[in-house]
């Protein structure tokens, strides 16, 4: 075995979005959160290019830019919302943030 | 024998600092974690032939989103999270059933992906910016045209949601 197998890459990237999902649910900090998601958008980008190696065609590295771009709007807006909610509420903890709670 | 032991490191990489971003408490340490994962992973994109998606990881990423992190953390002084009380429920079940899925997943990737594919380092070599530019101008010029436009409207967002009030 001199290669990688590509399943390997997927198998990593499966790794990684598991790892992401984990930290969404179990973090308390409203900033951890959101790095969680940027892990799990990362994990989705690596079997774009993966695929994208498999099939030897390049739309998976375009999906993988597009994810880039979006990842970056989503990170301007939603840091942008964290500051609001840190000014009105005065806390990073998102179990005090809870006045939808019923 | 080198792609192997280029894998396995930066593979290993990505996972210890993808664990140390889900069990440090406070914000900072997680995002120095992040900015691991993300370099690591721009290995293994210049592994699998995609050198520019690789740049873009580097500085796009790493770089100007990351920096925005930590720049928010840095400006609202965020402290180590507090404990708070876990149900014992997750406490029994949650790793377990997590490893599992993980078991279950990755099953499933190595019974239902085609085995002889394997990653030899210069077989595909079809990301490079050149190529990248041509199909963005060409076969994909409606997304990327749109995509102009949610970046208009995200920098508009943020501006009115952080903006501070004169009064």
């Amino acid at each position: 075995m001199h290669s990688v197998p590509l399943s390997w890459y997927l198998i990593l990237s499966a790794v990684l979005f598991g790892l992401g999902v984990a930290g969404f649910l179990l973090r308390r900090n409203i900033i951890t959160v959101f790095m969680c998601i940027e892990l799990m958008l990362n994990a989705v980008n690596l079997s774009f290019v993966a695929f994208s190696y498999q099939l030897k065609q390049i739309d998976g590295h375009l999906y993988a830019f597009f994810v880039m771009v979006v990842a970056a709007a989503e990170a301007a807006v939603g840091l942008a919302i964290i500051l609001t909610v840190f000014k009105n509420r005065a806390t990073l903890q998102i179990d005090e943030v809870d006045s939808m709670k019923g | 024998m080198t792609e192997m032991l280029i894998f396995w490191a930066f593979a290993i990489v990505s996972v210890g600092c993808a664990v140390n971003l889900v069990i440090q408490r406070h914000p900072i340490n997680g995002a120095i974690s992040l900015i691991g994962v993300m370099g690591s992973l721009a290995v293994l994109y210049l592994q699998l032939g995609a050198e520019f998606i690789a740049a873009v990881q580097v500085i796009v990423y790493a770089g100007a989103i990351m920096v925005l992190f930590v720049f928010v953390i840095m400006l609202l002084n965020a402290e180590a999270e507090q404990r708070t009380g876990r149900s014992a429920v997750v406490r029994l079940i949650g790793f377990p059933s997590l490893a599992a899925l993980l078991l279950l997943v990755g099953m499933l990737i190595r019974r239902l992906a085609p085995a002889p594919e394997s990653v030899r380092f210069g077989d595909f070599m079809g990301g490079t910016a050149e190529n990248i530019g041509r199909s963005l101008f060409t076969g994909y010029l409606l997304p990327f045209e749109v995509t102009s436009a949610l970046i208009l409207v995200a920098i508009i967002g943020a501006i009115v949601l952080a903006h501070k009030e004169i009064d």
